[in-house]
Order: structure tokens, then C-alpha cells, then sequence
């Protein structure tokens, strides 16, 4: 056979199709301990497992929020854990219809011999994790393949290296029951134009379904999660309309219809920047197979992590600022945006940290 | 950048989506001098070039037939003859709104070392009679790679020789303003079942479409000529909603949406199967970014010839039986076929010949 066809093979399909159900999408709450102390840092908050526990717990149980959402990435520590009443977290959002996901990949590691650039770590022992991701509750995975952009990157190793982790990730979720996410992150870092930012991403998004199709991954029951595509950090902003139509360009050119839905990462872009391309792009007319919408960490979560600042008076009001760029990423998935959903300061701050690192 | 750009960009964009038009589909004459050489035997008719002449003259004025047409195939003593009027055959064409097309592969020749595999031949001076053909009023090319099914078959080497041929022959002819028709015919030849067409056709597509990716191609200005998903020759046989099913799975999972049309090849189909099998997809309710079209050759000309037997008077009955065909097609690629054509004498003929060589 050409695709696996393994016995959690409808539930794969339907999962995913549900993923990308149009109004719906992904909250990536699946920061590494490491990752949220960062966080936590910028907002004077002390990196223990109560807070952890706590932010969490603020973002799952925000009033109104559940209809927008279709998962939640998940950190292993986040996917054990339970609310201040004692009901786990997997629990209760799979009850208020939103599908538990887990990041399952080690990081990067710098590849020998290139310039800076990395390949991920996680393949060991990743399907007896995955069994018991699942037996918790996962049903979906994400990995984080990462790219860079330079004068000689990304080169054909790095592009080769990081495809083929992805479809063996892909191929071993799908042996265990979850849906793999396919992360292959291009960074904005760089003075290059959006032509650029393009040519490079049709490029690794068909070597990574050349790969998915030798590892004989069912792409029915796959997501993609890209990067826009945009021009370098340090070179001129454009606008979302032109942004959309390079980005489904790519896309058209690359991911094959039988992907039912395509995540966009929201990389260093504002909260309000990723909501306004989202959007631009399902306004745009032609014809577009998957459903485009969003698994947004920093890009849903940031005015949220500073309207509350840890403390448990500011939660009512952190949880409305977390409805609304929910709100305002659901609409967009449909088209129907109309832009400034907070007038918070905080949603047009760019999130861009240079060389960023999980 | 990704796909090369060239000054042609536009106009190949446009005549890939024009070929792609619902209602209309190829006519593939270009069967070279030796292929009707064994037509024109099979119905008693000299292999001369009036004869040649005088077949394609009653297929390209048959009344009612052009406007079922988007594209003709021709060979290369076609392009440059006329009808019996004087009248170029390319602007007969052109001006019934039909686009002539060049085959200008030189056949195919044995891989060493392998199982009668075979690579295609024509990438010599290809820029420079692709010019000529398209001052002589060509438009869109075809070239035809050969894959076969058995049990080490189809080998690594002859997917990846096919799909770089293919891709070279595809960016050569958008070099020079033609579109180029991909066509990875996989045989049907063999006693398999449609599951290993099936996974077959997924693999070389996969490969396909990472070669031309890799050569720059731009997929808007190209066309997709591939086999539909079936059992074995020495198979039993599956009815067409089967063949629909399975044909089009295939595809979502490999062709990218970037591709306007696909115009199938009939293979040894008979007319009426391979019309079915069209109208069948068509009908089918799933996702298809690109327009499913024909591009036959025996399975359009068939009861046309039988009926022509080379005689002057049998002129108007034959160019009827061709218009009966192509009316069928037409209605195929909109799904409203109702099987009531008029079967024309060796409609429902096989027209498979084991290990077909054009």
C-alpha cells in the first residue's frame, strides 16, 4: 500500500477533520518548563508548577472560549495535570469539545558541519510514548522542525534531515493513534523579501511531503502547521493581502488536497498581525482544498499573560482578554474579521525575539 | 525563486486553465508514423501520407466535434500539413477554438540492468524545437514516461529517471511558451489488484511532483496526464464508481492544487469504459481543486476508424461516430453522461494490447 492504513485509521481522519473544523482552532499552550519560565519572567512570576498549573488553568476554563477551539497542545507536565477543583485538564476539554494534543519532540540540536542550522530531536522510544500519551488522553502530536533562511540556508541537509524526522514522527503517531501536527518552521530571522521567504518555502513543504509520502504517512489524518509566509524580520513589513496571496501560492503549489486542514504557526508576529493574515487569507478568492486556521501560542496568549501577572484578582479580566483573540482567530478563520478586537496595546506588540529558541 | 518565471508565464497559465475547461478535453492524435501505421493495418488502409492526411482532415472537420475539444495532440508531420483546402491544419484548429499540441518525446528506450524498464527519450536540442513548434503554432507539448507494475517493478531507478525526465522536458517547454502535458503512464498490464495500482500511482505522482519542484517547474502552466486507478489487465474487473474512487484519492494525496487540470489517458480502456470511468469521478462527491478531464487517443478514435475503413464515402458516418465520442467525453468531465451514446461499431471494444508499444 501507499498509505499505512493501520487500525486507529478512521479515528485519524476524523480527528484531524475535526481539528480543522472552519470557526475552530488550535490554543498552543505546550511551552516546555524552560519555555514558560521565559514567560513567566517577563511578567515577574515565579517558575513553580502552582503557577504553571494556574495559567493553565486560567486559559481552559476562560468563559466563551471553547467554541473556538478545536485542541490544545499540551507540555507532558500540562497533560497529567488537574484543576483546582481536582477534574483533569484532558477531561475537561475533551468534554467542552476540544481535542487534548501533546508535543512530543527533544528540541534542536545544531547540525555538524552547517551554519547554525539544527535537525529535532524525540525518535527514541517515541511509539511507547505515544501509547501512553494516548492511554492519557492525546489525541493528536505535534513536533517542531526548525529552518533558517541565509545566503547558503537552508541547505539541501538540513532540508532532507528535518523532512525525514518529521515523516518518521508523522508515521509513528499515526502506528499509536494521535495525528501528527507537521511543524516545519521556516524563521523569519533575515533581510530577505517575501520571494524569497516563498521560493524557500515551497521548497522544504515539498521535500516534506516527498518524505511523507515514502514513509507512507495517510495524509487524511495529518495537519500542517507552516509559517506564513512574510518577508524577513529585518526587511519591510507588507500587508496581509499580500502576504495571504504568496502564503496560499506556496501552499497550492505544495500540500496535496487530501490534507484536510493547514495550522499556521503565528512565529514572531503580533497578536493582532497574525489575526489580520489569517484572515486575509480565507477572504482571498481561489480555490484553497484545506481549511486555513490557526495554532497560535504566543499570538493568543501574550495580552492575556499581562492582563493577569500572576495574580488571582486579574483572572476574570485576563480570561476576557484571552475570549477575545479567540473570537477575533474565528472569525478570521471564516473571513469575517474586521480588525482591532482589543484595543490593548499589547495585541499590536510584535512577539519577534531574534534567533528565538524554545 | 521557486518556479522559474518565465516571459511566457501568463500565456502558459492561461492555456493550462483554458485546456482545463469543464465540457471540453484532448484529443490525442499524435500517434507517430509507425503507431497509425498499425491502425491504418488494422483497417486496411495504406500507411501513405495522404492517408495520414486524410484520417486526421476527417477528425479535425468532423461537425460538432471541436467544441467538445480544448486541445489536439499532434505529431510533427501534422503540425505542418494542411487540409484539403489549403487550410493549415493549427488554424482549422485554432479557429474552432482548439489548441494544437506537439508530442515531442522520441520514444522510450530499455534502463540496463533492469527488468524492461525504460526511460523516454527527447531532451536533445528540446529548446530549440520547441521554438519551431511554437512559431508554427503549437501551444502545449506532451511527452510520455513508462512505468510498469510486477513484482520489483516499478524499480526506484525508473520512477526517479521517469520523474526527472519529465520534469527536465517540463521546464524546457515553459522555457519556450509551451505548456507541458505530464504524463507518467503506469501500465495496465499485469494481474495485480487496484490497491496496488493504487499505491503504485501514489508513489510515482509523489515523485513526479518533487522532481518538478525541484526543476523550478510552475505547476499553474502545467497539465497532469496520468493512468486511472485500475486492477490488472489479467484482473478482474471493478465498476467505474470503483475505479472513481480509488483514481481520485490517489491524486488528492499527490497533485498539488496549483495544477489546473487532469486529463487522463484511456490506456487499453475500451471507449465506453473509459468514458464511464470520467463520468464516474465527476461525479463523485470529494474534494477536487483541478478540473478531471480526457486526453484519449484510441479511446476517442476507435469506432471512428472502423467505421472510416479508409473510404471516401464513409467520411460523414465516421466523423458522426467521433462526434458521438467526443459528446460523451464532453459530458463525462461534467458528470451528466447517461451511458447512451450511440455505441458506435467497437464502442465497447478493448482496445488493450498486452505491453503496448506506441
Amino acid at each position: 500500500m501507499s498509505a499505512f492504513v493501520g487500525k486507529y485509521a478512521d479515528e485519524l481522519i476524523k480527528t484531524a477533520k475535526y481539528i480543522a473544523t472552519p470557526g475552530k482552532g488550535i490554543l498552543a499552550a505546550d511551552e516546555s518548563t524552560g519555555t514558560i519560565g521565559k514567560r513567566f519572567a517577563s511578567i515577574n512570576v515565579e517558575n513553580i508548577e502552582s503557577n504553571r498549573q494556574a495559567l493553565r488553568e486560567l486559559l481552559f476554563t476562560s468563559p466563551g472560549t471553547f467554541p473556538c477551539l478545536s485542541g490544545v497542545i499540551l507540555f507532558e507536565e500540562t497533560l497529567y495535570q488537574k484543576t483546582s477543583d481536582g477534574k483533569p485538564f484532558v477531561d475537561l476539554l475533551m468534554e467542552s469539545g476540544v481535542i487534548p494534543g501533546i508535543k512530543v519532540d527533544k528540541g534542536v540540536v545544531d547540525l555538524a558541519g552547517t551554519n547554525g542550522e539544527t535537525t529535532t530531536q524525540g525518535l527514541d522510544s517515541l511509539g511507547t510514548r505515544c501509547q501512553e500519551y494516548y492511554k492519557a488522553g492525546a489525541r493528536f502530536a505535534k513536533w517542531r522542525a526548525v529552518l533558517k533562511i541565509g545566503a547558503t540556508e537552508p541547505s539541501e541537509l538540513s532540508i532532507q534531515d528535518n523532512a525525514k524526522g518529521l515523516a518518521r514522527y508523522a508515521i509513528i503517531c499515526q502506528e499509536n493513534g494521535l495525528v501528527p501536527i507537521v511543524e516545519p518552521e521556516i524563521l523569519t530571522d533575515g533581510s530577505h523579501d517575501i520571494k524569497q521567504c516563498a521560493a524557500v518555502t515551497e521548497t522544504v513543504l515539498a521535500a516534506v511531503y516527498k518524505a511523507l509520502n515514502e514513509h507512507h504517512v495517510l495524509l487524511e489524518g495529518t495537519l500542517l502547521k507552516p509559517n506564513m509566509v512574510t518577508p524577513g524580520s529585518d526587511s519591510p513589513k507588507v500587508t496581509p493581502e499580500v502576504i495571504a496571496d504568496y502564503t496560499v501560492t506556496a501552499l497550492r503549489r505544495t500540500v496535496p488536497p487530501a490534507v484536510p486542514g493547514i495550522v499556521f504557526l503565528s512565529g514572531g508576529q503580533s497578536e493582532e498581525e497574525a489575526t489580520l493574515n489569517l484572515n486575509a487569507m480565507n477572504k482571498l478568492d481561489v480555490l484553497k482544498p484545506w481549511t486555513l486556521t490557526f495554532s497560535f501560542g504566543r499570538a493568543l496568549q501574550q495580552s492575556t499573560l499581562k492582563a493577569w501577572a500572576g495574580k488571582t484578582e486579574n483572572v476574570a479580566k485576563a480570561q476576557a482578554t484571552f475570549l477575545t483573540r479567540c473570537k477575533a482567530n474565528s472569525d478570521a478563520t471564516l473571513g469575517k474579521y474586521t480588525g482591532g478586537a482589543s484595543g490593548d496595546s499589547a495585541a499590536s506588540e510584535s512577539l519577534y525575539v531574534k534567533g528565538y529558541k524554545y | 525563486m521557486s518556479a522559474f518565471t518565465s516571459k511566457f508565464a501568463d500565456e502558459l497559465i492561461a492555456n493550462a486553465a483554458y485546456i482545463g475547461t469543464p465540457g471540453k478535453g484532448i484529443l490525442a492524435a499524435d500517434e507517430s508514423t509507425g503507431t497509425i501505421g498499425k491502425r491504418l493495418a488494422s483497417i486496411n488502409v495504406e500507411n501513405v501520407e495522404t492517408n495520414r492526411r486524410n484520417l486526421r482532415e476527417l477528425l479535425f472537420t468532423a461537425p460538432g466535434a471541436l467544441p467538445c475539444l480544448s486541445g489536439v495532440i499532434l505529431f510533427e508531420e501534422t503540425l505542418y500539413q494542411k487540409s484539403s483546402d489549403g487550410k493549415l491544419f493549427v488554424d482549422i484548429l485554432k479557429e474552432g477554438g482548439v489548441l494544437p499540441g506537439i508530442k515531442v518525446d522520441k520514444g522510450t528506450v530499455e534502463l540496463a540492468g533492469t527488468n524492461g524498464e525504460t526511460t523516454t527519450q527527447g531532451l536533445d536540442g528540446l529548446g530549440d524545437r520547441c521554438k519551431k513548434y511554437y512559431e508554427a503554432g503549437a501551444r502545449f507539448a506532451k511527452w510520455r514516461a513508462v512505468l510498469k507494475i510486477g513484482e520489483n517493478e516499478p524499480s526506484e531507478l525508473s520512477i526517479h529517471e521517469n520523474a526527472y525526465g519529465l520534469a527536465r522536458y517540463a521546464v524546457i517547454c515553459q522555457e519556450n511558451g509551451l505548456v507541458p502535458i505530464v504524463e507518467p503512464e503506469i501500465l495496465v498490464d499485469g494481474s495485480h489488484d487496484i490497491q496496488k495500482c493504487a499505491a503504485v500511482t501514489e508513489r510515482v505522482l509523489a515523485a513526479c511532483y518533487k522532481a518538478l519542484s525541484d526543476h523550478h517547474v510552475l505547476l499553474e502552466g502545467t497539465l497532469l496526464k496520468p493512468n486511472m486507478v485500475t486492477p490488472g489487465s489479467d484482473s478482474p474487473k471493478v465498476s467505474p464508481e470503483v475505479i472513481a474512487e480509488h483514481t481520485v484519492r490517489a491524486l488528492q494525496r499527490t497533485v498539488p492544487a496549483a495544477v489546473p487540470a487532469i486529463v487522463f489517458l484511456s490506456g487499453g480502456q475500451s471507449e465506453e469504459e473509459a468514458t464511464k470511468n470520467l463520468n464516474a469521478m465527476n461525479q463523485l462527491k470529494t474534494k477536487k481543486p483541478w478540473s478531471l478531464s480526457f486526453s484519449f487517443g484510441r479511446a476517442l478514435q476507435q469506432s471512428t476508424l472502423k467505421t472510416w475503413a479508409g473510404k471516401e464515402e464513409n467520411v460523414k458516418a465516421a466523423q458522426e461516430a467521433l462526434y458521438v465520442r467526443c459528446k460523451a467525453n464532453s459530458e463525462a468531465t461534467l458528470g451528466t453522461y447517461k451511458g447512451d451514446a450511440k455505441l458506435g461499431d467497437g464502442a465497447a471494444e478493448s482496445l488493450h494490447v498486452k505491453d503496448y508499444k506506441y
